[in-house]
């Protein structure tokens, strides 16, 4: 196939029901957004799944990485403070 | 900032780690080469095997009995290129391109499921498939919604969604051929005659003589062996060809109270090498056509792309 034809890449992220966030479903080609907006309702939009659809080109998507969990978020570990369940109340008043 | 302290076989004993845990495998995560081409190869092959899918079905679609199945054929082979889509989008988060994919087919480099070279040659047919190649399908795919890499679970979650209703509009219009004149009746057993080892063999070679299945069970992209699905399949089917009133073309098919298993007969395994080698009765035409489809579009792909271009140029001008 001639590499002319490569389309670019979206992320395809829908909202099944209002109060929902959108969530990632997949991902496809398309010339442009708008475009990317029809495809994607015709393929993941066929039995009523959502009521919004966003289309994100992919080379634009910045995401951190598992493995750089060490420096990007164990600080939390050590801020025990930050969990409810760090303050012991007492029993009567606990199901707060 | 990662990696470069460890030594391949600590990553390989981390990521097994992984996958014994019963942790998914993402596409950033390291993972040994031979894991990435395994999964390229099955996940192309499954989403090569929807698109080709589409075609003996496709076949009936301008010749569907009544409006109402008409629309049902056109919906159920819409979600197979669908399908094709969710599958061909998880081979990408591993590195594989479209194109090389689709490139790949057109050269036979690509295997599909053999079971789309056998011609569709009545309206029982398509019934059958939704009922047998469907089912049979869905068996496979139901354990592969617990295969380890994230992309390739989460496509078939999504599948298996639609999939039953594949499966159930095939059995319905048969039960309408069954409960027909007696030319319907046969023309259902004839297609039942003709699906149903095929239908078998979609299951691939016995565990023993299966290339890739030791490795693939270690890393979980398979759950289950071929054997086993196939069993779980006919255990499934056989009750629903006795509710039919049909019968399946097997003389050795016979429930086996002590495994509490039905046993079955041999498949012609000569005939399904030949058949995944190319010399089915319709692989020629499957591929030809699935390349006319390709080169046919490529005005509309052009089409789009020029007018993306001028648009794009027209708003540099301008701002
Ligand atoms: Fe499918
Ligand atoms: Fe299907």
């Amino acid at each position: 196939m001639n590499q002319k034809n490569i389309l670019p890449l979206y992320e395809i992220f829908i909202r099944s029901k209002r109060g929902l966030d959108h969530k990632h479903v997949g991902s496809l080609h398309a010339e442009n957004s708008e475009q990317a907006l029809e495809y994607a309702r015709d393929v993941y939009t066929r039995r009523s799944e959502g009521v919004s659809i966003w289309v994100v080109l992919a080379s634009d998507i910045t995401a951190s990485q598992e493995e750089d969990a060490s420096s990007f978020y164990d600080p939390s570990d050590d801020k025990p403070y930050r969990h409810a369940m760090h303050y012991v109340l007492p029993e009567p008043i606990n199901n707060m | 900032m990662t990696h470069f302290e460890l030594s391949d076989a600590e990553l390989e004993q981390r990521f097994q780690q992984r996958i014994d845990d019963e942790q998914k495998i993402e596409p950033k995560d390291w993972m040994p080469a031979a894991y990435r081409k395994n999964l390229i190869r099955q996940i192309s092959q499954h989403a090569h095997s929807e698109v080709i899918g589409m075609q003996p079905e496709g076949n009936w679609l301008s010749r569907a009995p009544t409006l109402q199945r008409k629309m049902i054929l056109l919906a159920k082979v819409q979600d197979e290129g669908g399908h094709g889509l969710y599958l061909y989008s998880a081979a990408e988060t591993l590195g594989a391109s479209r194109e090389e994919m689709v490139d790949a087919l057109h050269e036979g480099r690509a295997k599909y499921a053999s079971i789309f070279n056998y011609p569709t040659l009545t309206w029982a047919d398509i019934g059958t498939i939704g009922w047998l190649v469907d089912g049979a399908a869905i068996v496979n795919q139901i354990s592969l919604q617990r295969t380890s890499y994230g992309p390739y679970a989460r496509a078939m979650v999504r599948i298996c969604k639609e999939e039953s209703f594949h499966q159930r509009q095939g059995y319905e219009s048969l039960i309408a051929l069954v409960n027909g004149s007696d030319e319907q009746k046969a023309m259902a057993q004839d297609a039942l005659n003709r699906w149903w080892w095929p239908s078998l063999m979609m299951f691939g070679p016995h565990d023993a003589d299966s290339a890739h299945s030791g490795q693939s069970m270690k890393w979980k992209i398979k759950r289950k062996s071929n054997d086993s699905l196939r069993q779980d399949f006919v255990d499934q089917t056989v009750p629903q060809a006795d509710f039919l009133g049909l019968h399946i073309p097997d003389e050795e098919l016979k429930w086996n109270e002590e495994r509490g298993h039905y046993d079955f007969g041999e498949i012609d395994w000569e005939e399904f090498a030949r058949v995944v080698n190319g010399d089915g009765m319709c692989n020629r035409d499957r591929v030809r056509h699935h390349k006319k489809a390709q080169d046919d579009g490529a005005w509309v792909r052009d089409a789009l792309r020029a007018y993306e271009q001028k648009k794009r140029a027209n708003a540099e001008k301008a701002a």
